[in-house]
């Protein structure tokens, strides 16, 4: 079995969120909320969803970036090279 | 009953300085319950002999002729560029809204809905509607397509005002059951495709009409204003709210948000709902302060950020919004000072007493918490600038508001309870903002009000302060993030998706959103429940909810427990997803 991608387990971070977001019309460079309905409450669960698949936290002074799935593959990646580690995995929390 | 007081007042009363009470409005709250009187303020705003009014006249006309090039709105987009917006402006573009309303010969009476963000053109929406006597009706722009449709359907509204985004994505897919609604206006941003069929470009619309409009003078009583708010049962229901509802609107402002024509206020509610339209534009406009619009929405850094640079002087939010605030802690708060602020202020739901105590942590004040309601129209209970705030207390009434803690008899009657017995907040009715009516529904609405007093849903108890503390509603109703959801209207829309049987919606406790909706679905035969499912309901949910009221999480069940009528027992999902013991339920059960 392959590993997946960082941008593969976002994703299914973020689909647990929104499932109802059709995967291949998520345009990565767009905002969430110019493309469909994500409130706050939404990016919240997002960034705890991104916790258990990468065991990284998302203070809340940084929840603009994840406005959208390139920014959040850019702040993941570099969350995870400051911690050293790659999980792929939930956190062992 | 006797409230369990231990666990609310756990916090010391926060005293204000004389400073403090010298220089607020409502200085001596006693003497100004003594003394205030709606006649004499509806007197002193309207001025005029033919007892004719109309909100227009106080929220635009008289300031924009007085101070035309003050600022009423100041807009910031997401590089923190300001535009803003003068009462002179504001006054033109209401104007021309006013005349293209009357050039498609709506007339007074329709209603007007608007489905839009804090965009320029909501203001003069709103003030143009009134001013030729239309009703404005405000939707919440992150409904999904049905809970927009049947608001819509429910008001009979003949125009909409929406962006080409949100009418393509909401309202195109549902124009077609709408008969009634003639007229779509898209207000379009640069850049935007071909416009959709059957609908008409704004601002091309409005040139060349006239910037002059002679403002409808209409009698107190005549409908203004229409706000849609969520029951257990039922479909949603239409608030209907008249033009004398101005008069409580100012008082309020000046009362309970302390507003003095020189402020910058901020209200960071959405213009969707009721607080947004009251406290977001008429309000304030009333009392010529300069309103501060953020265009994007809640960012930490970006909020403290902008209290300090625009120099806000009073701040009106919500619950959601300040436990958000809370979580990030106070190092990204003291970046900044805020030499101007004057006046926290929030309504929503119940203000949890660690929340005020943020305030004196973060900003060196308390937050004031404010009880009002979309059938009340305006604030009816509040901590007042003053006056001694008791943290986690909703405040005491607006002086004019006669509110108490009643109990309905079996006789009809009501029994107004002593201090500290829990009951329900009944209002007496003559408050000018007191809603008119339930759209179409005279007995809802009758059945509101029991032997000359208005039963508002909300349970709480006064202590012996005369401060009113509240305990829960009556009702299954669930507020998340602020906002009324019906579980009915949730579970209508669960109930379409054909793996589900049967649904029940319940509003579970949150740290943030106060409540999240939940769902508990009994799934029909050959359906697994198993986490696609989980996800494919969800899906469902939200394309048609929308997010803000869709369920956040989805549990399944073999069956779900009814009462021998077959009624849904939605307290005992909730004691059993709180994992409480079931024999607790008899406690839960509504007192009345």
């Amino acid at each position: 079995m392959n590993t997946p991608t960082i941008e593969q387990q976002i994703l299914n971070a973020f689909l647990q969120v929104a499932p109802d977001v059709d995967p291949a019309k998520l345009k990565p460079e767009i905002p969430f909320r110019d493309q469909f309905d994500f409130d706050s409450m939404d990016t919240l669960n997002f960034a705890i969803g991104l916790h258990q698949q990468f065991g990284i936290d998302v203070p809340e002074t940084q929840y603009r970036e994840l406005a959208s799935l390139a920014k959040t593959a850019a702040f993941v990646r570099s969350a995870l090279q400051q911690d050293g580690k790659r999980s792929t995995g939930p956190a062992a929390t | 009953m006797q409230p369990a007081k231990t666990t609310l007042a756990r916090f010391s009363p926060i005293e204000k300085s004389l400073r403090t009470v010298r220089a607020a409005n409502l200085w001596d709250y006693e003497a100004m319950c003594r003394h205030f009187s709606w006649d004499q303020l509806r007197a002193d705003l309207f001025d005029r002999s033919d007892d004719k009014m109309n909100i227009a006249m106080v929220a635009i006309d008289g300031h924009a002729k007085l101070t035309p090039n003050k600022p009423a709105v100041r807009f910031v987009d997401a590089e923190f560029t300001r535009t803003e917006l003068t009462y002179g402006e504001l006054l033109r573009s209401a104007n021309r809204f006013a005349n293209l309303l009357r050039l498609v010969a709506i007339e007074p009476g329709a209603v007007v809905a608007s489905l839009l963000g804090r965009c320029p053109e909501l203001y003069s929406t709103v003030l143009g509607t009134l001013k030729c006597g239309a009703i404005f009706a405000p939707l919440f722009a992150a409904f999904g397509p049905e809970p927009i449709r049947s608001r819509l359907e429910l008001a009979g509204a003949r125009v909409l005002v929406t962006t080409q985004h949100l009418y393509e994505r909401k309202v195109a897919p549902i124009r077609s059951t709408l008969p009634t609604l003639r007229h779509i206006f898209i207000v379009r941003e640069v850049a935007e495709g071909e416009l959709p069929h059957g609908t008409q470009d704004l601002t091309q619309a409005m040139s060349g009409l006239s910037e002059t409009f002679e403002t409808v003078p209409l009698s107190a009583d005549t409908p203004a204003l229409l706000h849609f708010t969520s029951g257990t049962t039922g479909k949603p229901k239409g608030v209907v709210h008249v033009h004398d509802a101005i008069v409580a609107h100012h008082a309020s402002a000046r009362l309970a948000l302390d507003l003095h024509p020189q402020d910058v206020f901020w209200c960071t509610a959405d213009p969707g709902w009721v607080t947004g339209i009251s406290y977001g534009v008429l309000a304030p406009l009333s009392c010529g302060v300069t309103l501060l619009v953020d265009r994007e929405e809640l960012d930490v850094e970006r909020w403290y950020r902008l209290l300090a640079e625009n120099e806000v002087n009073v701040w009106y939010t919500a619950p959601t919004a300040i436990r958000m605030l809370m979580k990030a802690g106070l190092e990204p708060v003291k970046r900044h000072t805020y030499p101007a602020l004057r006046l926290i202020a929030s309504v929503g739901e119940p203000l949890n007493p660690e929340a005020v105590m943020w305030g004196m942590g973060a900003f060196g004040m308390p937050v004031h918490d404010t009880w009002w309601q979309t059938e009340t129209g305006a604030i009816m209970i509040a901590n007042f600038l003053s006056q001694t705030v008791w943290p986690g207390a909703m405040g005491r009434p607006m002086p004019g508001v006669h509110a108490e803690i009643g109990r309905r008899r079996d006789d009809g009657t009501v029994e107004i309870l002593a201090p500290n017995e829990v009951g329900e907040i009944v209002l007496r009715p003559g408050w000018p903002s007191m809603f008119s009516g339930y759209l179409n529904n005279e007995q809802r609405y009758q059945e509101s009000f029991t032997n000359g007093w208005y039963f508002s849903g909300d349970q709480a108890y006064r202590d012996e302060h005369g401060y009113f503390w509240f305990i829960g509603r009556t009702d299954d109703v669930i507020k998340s993030s602020g906002h009324l959801i019906s579980p009915f209207e949730v579970e209508c829309a669960l109930n379409l998706h054909p793996a589900v049987m049967q649904s029940a919606v319940i509003g579970l406790p949150d740290p943030v959103a106060g409540q999240v909706v939940q769902a508990i679905v009994e799934l029909r035969p050959d359906y697994a429940g198993d986490d696609e499912l989980r996800r494919s309901i969800m899906a469902h949910a939200r394309r048609s909810l929308g997010a803000a009221i869709a369920p956040r999480g989805i549990d399944f069940v073999v069956s779900l427990p009814r009462t021998r009528s077959g009624k849904i027992m939605r307290r005992l999902l909730r004691v059993r997803a709180l994992g409480l013991p079931e024999g607790d339920l008899s406690t839960l059960e509504p007192s009345a």
